[in-house]
């Protein structure tokens, strides 16, 4: 390994654990403001409970809502983890990876949040122990929990074992041998010496987790859309939800990557290391999604309204033209159409403009959710008046709370753990080299041969 | 078993580990069964088939049955366990459409809940256990007949001597779960009509008993298949596959859009 590969690596290092150092007033001020949020949001959770779920918004009419859109909304946003890890890891887009602890980790607590609506949502969550205990296994609920508890196990082990060499770097470069930081790192480290059969089973397991965590992650949105579309009522009950749900979720997931990467690297000036062409590719996948979610979406409303069906006219209708078509036709414009040429003009694909792409983005697609939600749930099935959720504050400070648990679980994270994933920067990089190496050595072969001319 | 590697650690191997995975996930498929809460494996009763009847012929709109029903189970005014519809037909007809749980001989709202509160009895009854009831309300979701009221806040609290929450009595409801018409079975468990036959001044419903063969309002008792099939009785939505047990008997040259 020659000098200048050393000193390009050890930039690296120091970029991946600039973090773990002492961080200034405006990292901690943001953290406390993130606290703050999240506290609220766990005091309206208290209200909730003492008042009932009518206090949050919910009434008969109106019997699903905010809560049951947010867990949809959250959980979809782990899929940039899924996307950007697994998939581009399992197609050798050495691109990856300055970012994938970053996707790794935002995949992990984003669901972390999302599952927490479950119980949110929940009128009787004291006797959430009877799904592990007496289950009745043909409710997709059920399913729902099987498959998103399976996922949790996945995503993490899908953080922590590329993180274990990386433990081990922070174990000899910022603790005192012996100290308890450093046992501590060991331990977590597993005892991680970097030797061959060492990173052969870390290669196997990163392996077998990123090839396994992608059917999960197809199951847990198509799980997630049969909570609904199983139970017949008209705007819900389409054979489209299942793919339509995970098309979303890659979506979202994808924009949510790029805010996060989007705000660490400015955060802790990690522009070296990840360039404009990294917000670039996201980018490109973010609107092929964009594209694919129209098309979907598209599909979903033809065959619902060309029919003309009684049924699901009125849900429809009420989308389209009638009360809820302001916010539908938002969605659409926001998250549809702007994030698309924002993107696809070569002057706004920028880091700031694809920034702004990806946050319509994800605000689009939560707006989407909810109307997915509430106006299924708002439809009389017999006669009589439209119902609705009345929001309050109830379920706006915990949504916000939701909102903010994520950035500050991750930088917190980020004070103990590096923000690169330096072990696999430097197994692309090596790749890249020995790449190059071959390049050049059948180039200068060619050259002696006399094939290509100086 | 576990092989030892050269710094001294032992490791699973990979057959190890899914062998593992494959006796829990049976533990849980045979496991589960026992440890789930009744279903409707309930034998059916050869005593009574509870059904139920609605004369729209009769039907006047004044609501006197869900009175009767709320005052019976203290619930609260938003709590339509019975509640009358102000219709339209396709013809521009107007009638007064009395809805109750249908008692679905297959209920989708049984099939979705995921911790089995909602069940069958072996009367044909769908009941409720609002101790076991989560509060997920996706049996709202999948009941087609909007039948079923949730508890959003505090019930309206029982006198003192009434309880403690029981399916065939759920007096005082319990917050945060579902509840519904149980058609009465308190009273038909005693020979007494429910709450809102009783209460009906124009004789509009019976509470019918398939293995009987038995129909009563207020007033009368009368044979139930030939009162369902002299007025050509439809059921609700039935195309739906629910199988309800309530049964509407439209007016003389009356279209329901059912």
């Amino acid at each position: 390994m020659h000098r200048q590969q050393e000193l390009v690596l050890e930039d690296v290092r120091e970029a991946a654990l600039r973090p773990l150092k002492p961080s200034g007033r405006t990292f901690w001020l943001l953290a406390a403001v993130l606290a703050l949020l999240a506290v609220w949001g766990l005091v309206a959770y208290g209200v909730q409970i003492v008042g009932g779920l009518g206090a949050a918004g919910y009434s008969d009419q109106g019997f699903w809502g905010i809560y049951e859109a947010n867990l949809v909304a959250f959980i979809a946003v782990s899929y940039g983890g899924a996307l950007v890890s697994a998939i581009l890891r399992l197609t050798h887009a050495g691109w990856r990876a300055p970012i994938t602890r970053l996707a790794e980790a935002t995949a992990l607590f984003s669901l972390l949040v999302g599952m927490s609506f479950a119980l949110v949502h929940l009128g009787r969550p004291d006797q959430v122990w009877r799904l592990v205990v007496s289950p009745q296994l043909s409710s997709p609920i059920v399913w729902d929990f099987i498959v998103v508890v399976t996922y949790l196990l996945a995503t993490a082990i899908f953080l922590y074992l590329p993180l274990v060499p990386d433990l081990a770097v922070v174990r000899d470069r910022l603790s005192v041998k012996g100290g308890w930081r450093w046992r501590c790192y060991d331990f977590m480290a597993l005892g991680w010496r970097g030797l061959p059969e060492q990173r052969r089973t870390l290669a196997q397991g990163v392996k077998a987790v990123a090839i396994v965590i992608i059917p999960l992650a197809v199951a847990v949105h198509s799980v997630l859309s049969w909570a609904f579309s199983l139970t017949g009522r008209p705007g819900w009950h389409s054979t489209i939800f299942a793919p339509y749900f995970v098309v979303a979720a890659l979506y979202a997931g994808v924009a949510t990557v790029i805010l996060v990467v989007a705000g660490f690297r400015k955060g802790y000036n990690l522009q070296s290391h990840i360039e404009l062409k990294h917000f670039r590719y996201l980018s490109y996948i973010m609107i092929s999604l964009d594209l694919l979610y129209l098309y979907f979406t598209f599909a979903e409303l033809l065959t619902e309204g060309y029919v003309m069906n009684e049924e699901t006219v009125p849900v429809l209708s009420s989308l389209l033209l009638g009360q809820y078509a302001p916010f539908f036709w938002l969605f659409v414009l926001g998250g549809g159409f702007v994030p698309l040429l924002l993107v696809a003009i070569p002057r706004t694909r920028n880091v700031s403009g694809i920034v702004v792409a990806a946050a319509l983005v994800v605000g689009a697609m939560w707006l989407k959710r909810v109307l997915i939600v509430v106006p299924v749930a708002a439809e009389p099935l017999i006669a009589g008046p439209w119902g609705t959720f009345h929001i309050t504050w109830i379920p706006v400070a915990i949504t916000v709370a939701a909102a903010a648990a994520i950035p500050l679980m991750l930088m917190l994270f980020f004070k103990v753990c590096p923000i690169l994933s330096i072990d696999e920067m430097e197994e692309v990089a090596a790749e890249k080299e020995s790449h190059n190496a071959a390049a050049w050595y059948k180039a200068s072969a060619k050259l002696e041969e006399g094939s290509i001319v100086q | 078993m576990q092989q030892e590697t050269s710094h001294g650690r032992r490791h699973v191997t990979r057959r190890q580990l899914l062998q593992s995975f494959a006796l829990a996930g049976l533990g849980v498929v045979l496991g589960g069964p026992p440890l789930a809460s009744r279903t409707s494996a309930e034998v059916a009763s050869a005593t009574h088939q509870w059904a139920f009847v609605v004369d729209l012929r009769r039907c006047d709109g004044c609501e006197k049955c869900t009175q009767a029903c709320q005052q019976t189970h203290f619930l609260g005014k938003d709590q339509t366990w019975i509640k009358v519809y102000k219709m339209t037909n396709s013809e521009g007809q107007a009638y007064t459409m009395p809805r109750l749980c249908m008692h679905c001989e297959n209920p989708p709202c049984q099939r979705v809940c995921p911790v089995g509160a909602t069940y069958r009895n072996s009367e044909g009854v769908v009941l409720v256990d609002q101790s076991i009831c989560i509060g997920c309300r996706t049996c709202m979701a999948a009941c087609p007949y909007e039948a079923r009221y949730f508890n959003w806040g505090d019930p309206i609290p029982a006198p003192t001597g009434i309880g403690p929450t029981m399916p065939e009595f759920p007096v005082p409801q319990r917050k945060g779960t579902v509840g519904k018409c149980i058609l009465c079975v308190h009273n038909t468990r005693e020979g007494k009509l429910p709450a809102c036959v009783q209460a009906c001044t124009m004789d509009a419903l019976y509470i019918g008993d398939i293995v009987v063969d038995a129909a009563a309002n207020s007033r009368q008792t009368v044979k139930l298949s030939q009162l369902l099939r002299e007025n050509d009785a439809v059921r609700f939505r039935e195309q739906l596959g629910t199988r309800p047990r309530v049964w509407y008997i439209p007016g003389h040259g009356q279209k329901l859009d059912f």
